[in-house]
C-alpha cells in the first residue's frame, strides 16, 4: 500500500504557517486509525490498493500544472534574458546609463535610464496621490460609514478596477487632461523645485500620465488597506475607547498601527502595477523630440519602459531590434518582480502573527 | 455615594475631550468623507463621458453588424463587428486553455499541497498576479515570433492572455475549495470513494458558483487588456474570423487604431459639392468602442457577483 500523501510531508516538512492552512482544508481522518491522522493522509489509507491509479493520475495532474506555473515563470525569466543578451552585446553605449534608444539600424545605440526614471517618477507620483485617498477610503468603509452603505461603497469602488485601462488612456488623455492644464499651472509657481519646471507640455505630461495611474491604482490599495483595518482586533479598539479616545485618536491608537504592514504591501503591489501600465500612459504620455535634453521635470513628456515597447514593438523586425525592446522588457520584469515579491513578504510575515 | 470614576466626557489622553482634539476629530471625518468623494469624481466622470460621446455611435445602425473596411476617418457609417468578433474569439481560446490548468493549480494547492512544490508554486501564481501583461506579450513574442518563426496573428494574443486570467481564476477557485466543509469530503471518503473522485464529484460541484465567479472575473479582467494586441496581432479594420493568420481587430485595437485619426480631424473639403468642415468620424468610433468594451466588462463583472450570491458554500 503506498501512502503517497503521508510521505512527502514527512519528508519535507511543512513551515507552521503552511501547515496551519493546508490543515485546515484537509481532512482530518476522524474514525481512521490514528497513524493515518497524524500523517494527515487517513482517506488514503481506507481505500486500500484498489483505486491508486486514479489518484496517482490525478495527483500528477494537479502536481503537474504547479509545477508548470514555475517553469512558465523561469521560462519568461529565461526567454527574456537569452534574447536581451546579444541585443545588449551589440549596444553600442552604456546600457544602463545611456539616454539614446535608437535600436532600428546599426549601430545600436540604446540606453534605459531615461525610461527608468519615466517610469519610476510617474509610478511614484501616482503611488503619493493614491495612498492618502485609499486610505481614507478604507476608513470611510472600515470605520465611518453605515453598515448598510459598506458593501455598496466597497463594489463602487471596486468597479473603477474593472475599466479596461486603454478607457482610462483614452479618458485621461482627451477629457482629463484639459483640466489638469490649470492645476499643472498653478504648480508653476513651485517651479524653485526641479520637479515642477515649466517645459510647456500642457497636456501629455507625466503629471498628467500619474493622475490616471493613481485612480487605476485606487482600488488596489483600497482593496487592501479595507482588509486589513478590518481586522484590527477589537480589543485594541475597545482598550482606545477605554481610554477616551475620539474616534480618530482610536484610529491612530489602533486602526492605523495594527494595518501599517498591510498598507505598506497594498502600496507596493499599486507600484508594481503602476510601473508595468502600457497602454493608458503610451497614449497620455507627448513624446519629446529625439535628442531632447533631459529634465527633472514631471511637466515634460516621456517614455516608460511598457509605453516604449507598445509603441515601437510592432514595427520591430529581426532579433536584433526586437531583443533591444526585450531588454527593456527584462528590466521591468525585473523591476515590477522585487517590487511584488517585497510586498508579498510583508503580507505574508504579517499571517504569522494574525 | 462617592464618584471615583472619570466621569464619561472625561479621558485619560487629554484634559477633556473638548478644543483641539475634537477640531482633529471633526477634520479628520471631513477628510475622510471627501477621500471617498474624491474617488467618486474620476468614476462618474470616466463613466459618463464614455456613455455621452459613445452612445450616438453604439445606437446607430449597423454598428453590431458592420465593419470598419474600406472607411476612413471622413466617412460616415461603420461598426465595431469586427472587432467584437476579435475579442470574443481571442478570450475564448484565453478561456479554453487557462480554466483548466488553473483549476488543477488551485485543486493541487488546496488539496495536495504541501511541501516546496506547493509553496514555490503560491509564491509563483502571485509573481504570475504582478506580472505587467507587456511583459508577458514579450515573452510569447520571444518564444513563438523569434524563436519558432510564427507569424503574429490572433492566437498568440490568447496565450498571452492566458498568462494574465490564469492567477485571477487560481485565486478565487483556491478561496473557493477552502471554503468547503471537510465533513464532505470525510463523508465521501467515508463511503470509500478515492480522493480524485471526491474532489471532481463532491469538492468541485460544491464549490461550482464561486469558481464559475472567478472564470468570469478572469475574462474580464483580459477582455480590456491591450499591450499584448499593440505587438502579437496587427489591427485590420476588416473582418477576420481567423485567429491563426492574419491581422485581427479587437475591441481594444480598434480604439487604439481610432485614436491615431483623432488629431487629422478638422479638415475642410468637398460635402455636397460645398466646401465644409468635415466631421472626423474616429472620435465616434474611439468612444463608441469604449462604450461596448465598458458595458462588456461590467456586465462580467455584474454577472460574477449574481453567482457569487447562490454560492452553496458559506463566505
Amino acid at each position: 500500500m503506498t501512502r503517497r500523501d503521508g510521505d512527502d510531508e514527512q519528508l519535507a516538512p511543512p513551515p507552521p504557517v503552511q501547515e496551519v492552512i493546508v490543515g485546515s482544508s484537509q481532512p482530518i481522518g476522524v474514525g481512521v486509525p490514528s497513524d493515518a491522522a497524524v500523517s494527515g493522509a487517513g482517506p488514503d489509507l481506507m481505500a486500500g490498493g484498489r483505486k491508486r491509479m486514479g489518484d496517482r493520475v490525478f495527483r500528477g495532474l494537479a502536481a503537474g500544472s504547479g509545477g508548470f506555473i514555475i517553469a512558465l515563470i523561469a521560462l519568461v525569466a529565461v526567454f527574456l534574458i537569452t534574447q536581451a543578451i546579444p541585443s545588449i552585446a551589440k549596444d553600442h553605449v552604456n546600457f544602463f546609463t545611456s539616454r539614446d534608444f535608437s535600436v532600428r539600424t546599426e549601430p545600436l545605440k540604446f540606453g534605459i535610464v531615461d525610461l527608468l526614471w519615466v517610469t519610476v517618477i510617474s509610478s511614484v507620483i501616482a503611488l503619493l496621490l493614491a495612498v492618502p485617498v485609499s486610505v481614507g477610503i478604507a476608513l470611510f468603509i472600515t470605520q465611518y460609514a453605515p453598515k448598510a452603505l459598506r458593501k455598496p461603497v466597497a463594489y463602487v469602488i471596486d468597479l473603477l478596477a474593472a475599466i479596461p485601462s486603454i478607457i482610462y488612456g483614452v479618458w485621461g488623455i482627451y477629457v482629463l487632461a484639459p483640466h489638469l492644464e490649470g492645476v499643472q499651472r498653478a504648480l508653476y509657481h513651485l517651479d524653485f523645485i526641479p520637479l515642477f519646471a515649466n517645459k510647456n507640455v500642457t497636456t501629455g505630461s507625466i503629471f498628467n500620465a500619474s493622475v490616471v495611474l493613481a485612480v487605476m491604482i485606487l482600488p488596489i490599495i483600497t482593496a487592501i488597506a479595507r482588509d486589513v483595518f478590518a481586522r484590527t482586533p477589537n480589543h485594541h479598539v475597545e482598550a482606545a475607547w477605554a481610554l477616551g479616545a475620539t474616534k480618530w485618536e482610536m484610529i491612530r491608537m489602533a486602526v492605523l498601527p495594527y494595518g501599517r504592514p498591510g498598507l505598506v504591501s497594498g502600496a507596493m503591489l499599486g507600484l508594481g502595477r503602476a510601473l508595468g501600465e502600457t497602454i493608458a500612459v503610451l497614449l497620455i504620455l507627448s513624446k519629446p523630440p529625439v535628442g531632447a535634453p533631459f529634465t527633472s521635470s514631471i511637466f515634460n513628456g516621456g517614455q516608460t519602459f511598457a509605453s516604449i515597447i507598445g509603441l515601437n514593438m510592432q514595427e520591430a523586425n529581426g532579433k536584433t531590434e526586437t531583443g533591444a525592446y526585450i531588454a527593456a522588457g527584462l528590466v521591468l520584469f525585473v523591476l515590477t518582480f522585487v517590487v511584488n515579491a517585497a510586498a508579498r513578504a510583508i503580507v505574508n510575515r504579517r499571517k504569522d502573527f494574525v | 455615594m462617592t464618584v471615583t470614576a472619570p466621569a464619561p466626557s472625561g479621558s485619560l489622553l487629554g484634559a477633556r475631550a473638548g478644543g483641539s482634539r475634537q477640531l482633529k476629530n471633526l477634520t479628520a471625518m471631513v477628510l475622510v468623507y471627501l477621500s471617498f468623494g474624491v474617488a467618486l469624481v474620476p468614476l462618474i466622470w470616466l463613466l459618463w463621458s464614455v456613455l455621452s460621446k459613445g452612445l450616438h455611435a453604439v445606437t446607430r445602425n449597423g454598428w453590431f453588424t458592420h465593419s470598419q473596411r474600406n472607411l476612413t476617418y471622413r466617412d460616415p457609417g461603420g461598426g465595431a463587428y469586427h472587432a467584437i468578433l476579435g475579442t470574443l474569439e481571442q478570450v475564448a481560446l484565453c478561456t479554453v486553455i487557462a480554466v483548466p490548468i488553473s483549476l488543477l493549480v488551485a485543486v493541487y494547492l488546496v488539496e495536495y499541497g504541501s511541501g516546496w512544490l506547493a509553496r514555490t508554486t503560491t509564491f509563483m501564481v502571485d509573481i504570475l498576479t504582478g506580472i505587467p501583461s507587456i511583459v508577458a506579450a514579450l515573452f510569447i513574442y520571444a518564444v513563438f515570433i523569434n524563436t519558432l518563426g510564427d507569424q503574429r496573428a490572433g492566437w498568440l494574443v490568447s496565450l498571452a492572455l492566458v498568462m494574465l486570467m490564469i492567477p485571477v481564476i487560481v485565486r478565487t477557485t483556491e478561496e473557493m475549495l477552502k471554503l468547503v466543509p471537510n465533513e464532505l469530503r470525510e463523508a465521501s471518503y467515508a463511503l470509500g470513494i478515492p480522493k480524485w473522485k471526491t474532489i471532481l464529484r463532491v469538492v468541485v460541484p460544491t464549490a461550482l458558483t464561486g469558481i464559475l465567479t472567478g472564470i468570469i472575473l478572469g475574462i474580464a479582467r483580459v477582455a480590456g487588456e491591450t499591450a499584448p494586441l499593440l505587438i502579437l496581432v496587427g489591427y485590420a479594420p476588416g473582418i477576420n474570423g481567423n485567429l491563426f493568420g492574419g491581422f485581427q481587430a479587437s475591441l481594444p485595437s480598434m480604439i487604439n487604431a481610432e485614436t491615431l485619426n483623432l488629431n487629422s480631424g478638422g479638415t475642410y473639403g468637398l460635402v455636397n459639392g460645398k466646401v465644409q468642415l468635415i466631421h472626423n468620424y474616429a472620435v465616434d468610433r474611439v468612444w463608441g468602442a469604449a462604450l461596448t468594451l465598458i458595458v462588456i466588462v461590467m456586465a462580467l463583472n455584474l454577472i460574477a457577483r449574481l453567482i457569487a450570491r447562490f454560492s452553496k458554500v458559506e463566505q
